[in-house]
């Protein structure tokens, strides 16, 4: 019974898996397809491959993408962090104020931020560029720290912090030592899904910029009027692969590390 | 108690420059009319015309999908957070990975690619026709819609909750064994309780943003009914009407926080007792 | 501590790089601002107009829609030097004198698009703007489905290929057809006549199995789909694909569009700007390019060198009675444009 049990679970996460992986096989297996549509097979070929290569407006964006995605995603999660930390510690309606506020980059349509965006640049004439896109990507990354960190927050122990103030840390010791490790997953699943929007977004990236750089998002949006190239589905493989092999590399060893030093992996624990 | 505070005032000056001081540029133009001669006038014409019947239904029918996918996106990744935490903790939190990763490849390119698999001659009809089975016409419905935006959002439930979930210390749940509750009794009395900050912080992620977002039913839905996002970008973009437009977004604005508000209370009503 | 510093130094990296790579590259050239919309130049002609001009760096943006491209151009503090927008947003940009007049001396290459740019109303002597590619709006289908012969927008509204029609998403493009099959002008701003169009595409909703854009052409080259709305080049890229299929025009008239090159009034490089518009008229690259794009050029001595398998699509090539008989898009006032706006939010929210 618990061995069928555990068979139907895994099965259920890997059919899940495979819907999400389903359209990203497609995009893979077209991106060799010798013709610009996904609908129809016209034959095997290289050549998106190689024409990625020598487009240097993909090139040129992907480092745009790139670059903005890793710093606004560190940004908001250090930022985000330490303000889930101390948010905490407000008065009940100061808190929900000030998280009430938080929400308004994520709920708010993004022509509309990215429009506000653009309007408050202008007022205070900072010019248009990687700047203010970096600015921009920051402002809607940093909810989803916030929002990540903050459940772990809740009914986290807070008397080791207290204690370890009691025995002479400083505030900002005692937060790195104590309260930083029991946060650790949140964080890190915060700086993700920042990174991810950050990877993702088109709207506010395209306002926030006025036409002055490119990311990767913009160029695959504006192709939509006439027609994506497939050399942006290569892309996307290649980026793709690099990044699942960079995983494995980093588990692996990981893993192996785990052994040599004897540690076995967490179990779940005993009741004491 | 007072130390912790300081930690949030970098974010706290962040949050007045770059998340305030934008939104009262939208209020202005929500409320404040500008004149021929330049003078500026308080009204609310512009927030009668956002609350007017016709754009108040598409409201509604975004509200609709947003909510139909927050509530399927809940219902599939709630079980696979609890038995991804079942698994060994680095393998569980490999595969959690493994459900993020897609992301990073652009979401209209895969949105593109969702239509050529629903396509008519696309692989999914073609293994129901290889089956025996007629063709169906999956792709321009209601359901390619849904499929599509939970499809999308499915990753942004399942994050929170997992994270949730690894915060959980498995003694409780031994405890609750030992103390003779069933599986059932465990999940629904231990467990849910310790996860259930994680569950707000996903319907969050992934309702509000549905509510605006419009590639899905433009592409997979071919666009046969008007989106809120449809509008705004029609008011913002084509009309060159920043005053409704802003006003719609502000009407979107206020409901959203009532909602979010009553799920916070409860969230916080709950808590204690269920600790 | 380690990879604190080692963070560190990434973030310091990532800072100094972009801004070293942009003033490393402006160091004494000139960069001109380009917004065009997304595929719409072989990125190869870019680095060729580089490699002759070595005092331009061309910094090449993309955007999806004319609306976009205003908002980004009519915004305070814009740096756009050059942009290629359409027709009737050309109108607007002159009205609102945006626009810089061109030095016509600047561009010999004028010569060979002289001809089309005499027919764009919207500028009729070029004083602003520089056609660039033209389309027109018409009916692909697919000649194993339709058994009738295509040549008017009636057959959109036929009961016969229920589930099978495509429509094109766009206020402009939809309510304009409804108006060319009622006779009317596709600028109208008569609210009796919108009506009309509206009732006609309200009836013809059940008929439709989805308003699309760029996913049109992908329908039809699935082969699964009747009659579809699209423009001209995106048909001439189905019709390469897909051999059963075909274009027209329909006789009561359509849409003739045109995208030029304009060079904004607060442009710093206008002599740049104009270099850059006088190489892509040059009849070879023009060529070339329409060739990536797949939409037509004004270039009258560009054919020559256009592949002939490309020239032999009904789409491509626009002949003088199409001219005849369609129409440019005017600029609405805004009353007029939210008049259309609600007319399309009615066929919309309209029950299927």
């Amino acid at each position: 019974m618990t061995k069928f049990w555990n068979f139907c679970k895994r099965f259920y996460l890997v059919i899940l898996l495979i819907f999400i992986y389903l359209p990203i096989l497609m995009l893979m297996i077209f991106s060799f397809n010798d013709g610009k549509s996904m609908t129809k097979w016209s034959g095997f070929t290289f050549d998106w491959y190689k024409k990625l290569f020598t487009n240097p407006l993909i090139l040129e964006s992907i480092w745009v993408t790139l670059s903005i995605a890793v710093v606004s995603s560190l940004v908001a999660t250090v930022v985000g962090t330490l303000a889930a930390i101390g948010i905490n510690d407000y008065k009940k309606w100061q808190k929900n104020l000030i998280l009430s506020v938080t929400q308004i980059p994520m709920m708010n349509a993004d022509i509309v931020t990215g429009i506000s965006l653009l309007l408050f640049f202008i007022f205070t004439k900072i010019p248009r560029g990687y700047v203010t896109m970096l600015i921009s990507h920051t402002v809607f990354n940093i909810p989803y720290v916030i929002f990540s960190v903050m459940p772990r927050l809740k009914g986290m122990d807070e008397n080791l912090y207290e204690a370890a103030l009691d025995m002479g840390a400083t505030p900002g010791y005692a937060v790195r030592k104590v309260i930083i490790p029991q946060l650790m997953p949140g964080i890190v699943s915060g700086f993700i899904m920042a990174f991810t929007m950050s990877f993702d977004d088109f709207v506010i990236s395209f306002f926030s910029s006025q036409g002055v750089i490119s990311n990767l998002s913009i160029y695959i949006y504006s192709m939509a009027k006439v027609g994506i190239n497939p050399e942006i589905n290569a892309l996307s493989t290649i980026m793709f692969l690099c990044v699942i092999t960079l995983l494995i590399i980093i588990n692996v060893r990981a893993e192996r590390q785990a052994v040599r030093s004897g540690r076995r992996p967490t179990k779940p624990k005993k009741a004491r | 108690m007072n130390r912790k505070k300081a930690f949030a005032l970098p974010y706290i000056v962040w949050m007045i420059v770059f998340t305030i001081v934008p939104l009262l540029l939208i209020l202005f133009y929500a409320f404040i009319h500008k004149t021929d001669t330049g003078a500026l006038i308080f009204t609310t014409e512009y927030i009668r015309s956002a609350l007017s019947g016709s754009s108040m239904s598409v409201l509604l029918l975004s509200l609709e999908y947003a909510l139909i996918t927050t509530v399927l996106c809940l219902l599939l990744a709630y079980p696979a957070a609890l038995f991804l935490w079942q698994l060994r903790s680095r393998i569980g939190s490999i595969v959690n990975l493994l459900f993020m990763l897609p992301m990073w490849m652009n979401f209209l390119l895969r949105t593109y690619a969702w239509r050529a698999l629903l396509d008519m001659s696309g692989p999914i009809n073609r293994v129901l026709q290889w089956l025996g089975l007629p063709g169906q016409q999956l792709l321009y419905t209601e359901g390619a819609v849904i499929f599509g935006l939970v499809y999308n959002f499915l990753p942004f439930m399942l994050l929170p909750i997992y994270t949730a979930f690894t915060k959980i210390d498995r003694s409780y749940v031994q405890a609750a064994e030992d103390l003779g509750a069933n599986r059932w009794q465990t999940l629904t009395r231990v467990i849910l309780p310790l996860t259930r900050s994680g569950i707000i912080t996903g319907v969050t992620m992934v309702f509000m943003p549905a509510v605006t977002t419009f590639v899905v039913s433009r592409l997979l839905g071919g666009s046969q009914t008007m989106m809120f996002g449809d509008l705004l970008e029609n008011q913002f973009m084509l009309l060159k009407d920043w005053n409704t437009g802003s006003a719609l977004a502000v009407v979107m604005m206020v409901l959203m926080l009532l909602s979010m508000a009553l799920v916070r209370k409860s969230d916080d009503g709950v808590m204690p007792g269920g600790m | 501590m380690k990879t604190t510093r080692f963070l560190a130094l990434v973030l310091a990296i990532l800072f100094v790089l972009p801004l070293a790579a942009a003033c490393g590259k402006s160091g004494q050239k000139t960069t001109l601002y380009v917004l065009n919309w997304g595929e719409y130049l072989d990125p190869d002609l870019i680095k060729e107009f580089e490699d002759q001009n070595p005092d331009i760096k061309i910094n090449y943006t993309t955007t999806t829609s004319n609306e976009e491209m205003y908002t980004i151009c009519a915004t305070e503090g814009s740096k756009i030097d050059l942009l290629v927008p359409s027709d009737y947003m050309i109108e607007r940009l002159i009205a609102e004198d945006l626009l810089a007049e061109l030095d016509l001396s600047n561009i010999p290459n004028f010569e060979y698009v002289k001809q089309a740019a005499s027919t764009c109303t919207f500028d009729p002597e070029s004083k602003y703007s520089i056609p660039y590619l033209m389309g027109t709006l018409g009916i692909v289908y697919n000649t194993k489905l339709v058994d009738d012969p295509v040549d008017s927008w009636d057959i959109l509204w036929d009961e016969k290929y229920a589930g099978k029609i495509m429509m094109y998403d766009s206020i402009r493009d939809s309510i304009a057809i409804a108006l060319c099959k009622l006779g009317y002008d596709l600028n109208t701003a008569d609210p009796e006549q919108l009506r009309e169009a509206g009732e006609l595409l309200k009836q013809q909703k059940s008929l439709v199995l989805a308003y699309g854009t760029d996913n049109i052409k992908y329908d039809m080259i699935g082969g699964n789909v009747a009659l579809g709305v699209d423009y001209s080049g995106s048909a001439t890229e189905a019709i390469l694909e897909n051999s059963d299929l075909a274009y027209v025009v329909p006789k009561e008239g359509s849409n003739i569009w045109v995208d030029s090159m304009v060079v904004l009034k607060s442009s710093q490089h206008k002599e740049a700007a104009e270099r850059f518009i006088n190489f892509l008229c040059d009849p070879e690259i023009t060529a070339r390019n329409s060739e990536y794009v797949g939409y037509t050029t004004p270039n009258s001595k560009a054919e020559e060198y256009v592949d002939p398998e490309l020239l032999a699509a009904d789409s491509y090539h626009i002949s003088e009675d199409v001219i005849a008989r369609c129409k440019y898009y005017k600029d609405l006032d805004a009353d007029t444009l939210a008049l259309w706006n609600s007319v399309w939010m009615e066929v919309k929210t309209a029950t299927k």
